[in-house]
């Protein structure tokens, strides 16, 4: 099975394909221009549908969202905090 | 009748301490600014051996050198223009090329694109690169600071700089089809165009405006240009991706004026956690590149009690067009408003003559904010830059429909290629795309035309939703509540996004080749 960030990744890679170069995971997507202001809602409503969780409004920040590093660890904990990891 | 950049040299020495920008916590003084400024235009002169009319193209995000290259190379006689940094390497060689740029700004960050775009373009003598010079740098690179340092402190001054007509910048725009165009201006039509604008939004040298918008939009840019007429404070900044980190800037810097485009007022309206601490300062809100549906007027009017909201419109070619007063609103939410102070507008018909209230035709525009035409391009300049009333002048045509109502108030129809035809009948995508966000669950709306034998187009709505529950049957009752039947949507397609310029316009024209079937040429995202 696909790790969470791999899940990530991939979702990055199609939904936002950029110049084709796959983001390191600690690259920043808005700085590297993978994601604008519609890509990171895009981003958050994948987040729900996928992973079953909602995300506040004081979730959408740069820590959380800005890298694929970050999405996952942000994933990763919100699960664990739901108690479905 | 002085050049643009001597208001920066007034604000300095008004007021030296007031921070001028506020970017990333750190405050840039007037003073800083102009010293920065005067010393980037040395480096213009020393480095590059920079002369006056040369073109320099500044490719850095939102940020402090932005500005100071701006100042910088208008004090060295020099004509700017800021590139998006999202361009791609064809796109700033073409630029490059076609201004025939003999400088390039860039940063780090940037510097794979700036590095291969310049190399193709023989022009350029020197590359500038801001945050240190990659060890790949080519031979005509400087850093920021090596560039900088001069040793003839004030030689960029000991020069006439030139006077108010010269060139002092081209904003690249593009249509939906070709290359894009540098719309030439002049210090006057700088100056013209901002000090009409700054008349009705009341500016004064205490505003604090806060902008996330790209300044290589010229609505951007202008947020920066009028701060420094002003001797006011521009807190700027990169992104609107996040407005949990963006909003509370409005609060901690005390912000008075938060320029929008449509796609920040729609997050804003959906965020559920707003604090009524971030609008209290704001005295006004302005919008522009598309309008506004009413239903969002409304809920940032609720947001924003202390802010008057203005509906503008405006094309690159004339900077701004026209405002709608804002005790106006309420009683005409679909208003673009009035000519801007200092200019004139009417709709004409294709003859050029204006036509009565209520009829649609094209906007024509006359004043001293309207462009010198498009650089090296004469062909569409005579396209769009037509004879005026006196031999000397020309006036602008905007391409864009318009109706008057009977007190001389301006409606937006759309573009003159936009229009739809059904069942012989003339349909704005705009009239219905307003009707559909007046539903609640819609996040995005683009009306398009589907070629069919018996309707000539079939209309269709593609929907962005907040929620799966909102479907298709609930949003055809909504319009056949709402709109004349030829107007209703035969079909409704949901998606997940709409693509759109970097400025935030949904690309409608994309949505309707793809229902014809037809390839859509790569439409420039950098310069809308």
């Amino acid at each position: 099975m696909a790790s969470t960030q791999d899940t990530i990744r991939d979702f990055i890679l199609t939904t936002f394909p950029g110049d084709g170069t796959e983001p390191a995971p600690d690259t920043d997507l808005l700085d590297a221009g993978i994601i604008d202001s519609i890509g990171v809602l895009t981003l958050v409503t994948w987040l729900e549908e996928t992973f079953g969780f909602t995300v506040d409004d004081e979730d959408v920040v740069p820590e959380n969202l800005g890298s694929i590093a970050g999405i996952s660890a942000y994933v990763e904990r919100k699960l664990t905090e739901s108690g479905t990891a | 009748m002085n050049r643009y950049e001597h208001h920066l040299t007034l604000a300095a020495a008004r007021r030296p301490e007031h921070a001028a920008i506020v970017h990333g916590g750190a405050r840039t003084s007037y003073a800083e600014l102009d010293a920065a400024a005067s010393r980037f235009a040395d480096g213009l002169v020393e480095h590059a051996a920079f002369a006056n009319g040369e073109r320099c193209v500044v490719f850095l995000d939102n940020r402090v050198e932005t500005a100071i290259a701006i100042f910088g190379i208008l004090r060295a006689g020099g004509v700017f223009s800021v590139i998006n940094p999202t361009t791609k390497t064809d796109k700033l060689a073409f630029v490059l090329d076609n201004c025939e740029a003999s400088v390039l700004v860039t940063q780090a960050s940037l510097a794979p694109v700036a590095f291969a775009a310049a190399a193709r373009s023989p022009s350029v003598r020197t590359v500038v690169v801001v945050d240190g010079l990659p060890a790949d740098a080519p031979a005509a690179a400087l850093s920021w600071e090596a560039f900088n340092a001069v040793s003839v402190p004030g030689c960029a001054a000991a020069r006439p700089a030139g006077i108010d007509i010269d060139l002092a910048m081209l904003v690249y725009t593009s249509g939906s089809t070709g290359n894009p165009k540098g719309v030439m201006m002049t210090h006057k039509n700088i100056e013209h165009a901002a000090s009409s604008i700054t008349t009705y939004l009341e500016s004064n040298e205490d505003d604090v405006v806060l902008s996330v918008l790209p300044l290589s939009f010229d609505y951007g840019l202008y947020q920066l240009l009028m701060c420094v007429k002003m001797g006011a404070t521009l807190v700027l900044e990169k992104s609107f991706a996040f407005p949990q980190k963006v909003l509370p800037l409005l609060a901690a810097e005390k912000v008075t004026g938060f320029p929008l485009v449509p796609t920040m007022a729609a997050l804003i309206v959906q965020i559920r956690n707003f604090d009524p601490a971030w609008a209290q300062s704001v005295r006004y809100i302005t919008n522009t590149a598309a309008a506004l549906p009413p239903a969002h007027i409304f809920k940032l009017q609720e947001l924003f009690p202390n802010a008057k909201v203005y509906s503008m419109y405006g094309m690159t070619e004339s900077k701004r067009c026209t405002w709608l007063p804002p005790e106006q609103l309420a009683r005409r939410p679909d208003s673009v408003g009035i000519a801007i102070p200092g200019t004139e507008v009417w709709v004409a018909d294709d003859e050029g003559r204006p036509v009565p209230p209520g009829t649609i035709g094209e906007l024509v525009v006359r004043g001293g904010h309207v462009m010198q035409g498009y650089w090296r391009n004469e062909e569409a300049t005579a396209k769009t830059l037509r004879p005026g009333r006196y031999p000397w002048e020309k006036v602008l045509h905007t391409g864009d429909l318009f109706r008057m109502d009977e007190e001389g108030f301006l409606y937006f129809v759309g573009r003159k290629d936009d229009i739809l035809k059904t069942r012989g009948e003339k349909v704005s995508p705009k009239e219905v795309e307003n009707v559909l966000y007046a539903l609640p669950g819609v996040r995005e709306a683009a009306l398009v035309g589907v070629p069919d034998p018996v309707l000539g187009h079939s209309l269709k709505a593609i929907i962005v939703r907040d929620n799966e529950d909102l479907d298709a049957r609930a949003i055809l009752a909504h319009c056949r509540a709402h709109l004349e039947e030829f107007m209703v949507p035969r079909t409704v397609e949901f998606r997940d996004s709409l693509p759109k310029t970097s400025t935030g316009k949904i690309r409608r024209s994309v949505l309707q080749a793809e229902a014809e079937g037809r390839a859509m040429p790569q439409e420039d995202e950098a310069a809308a």
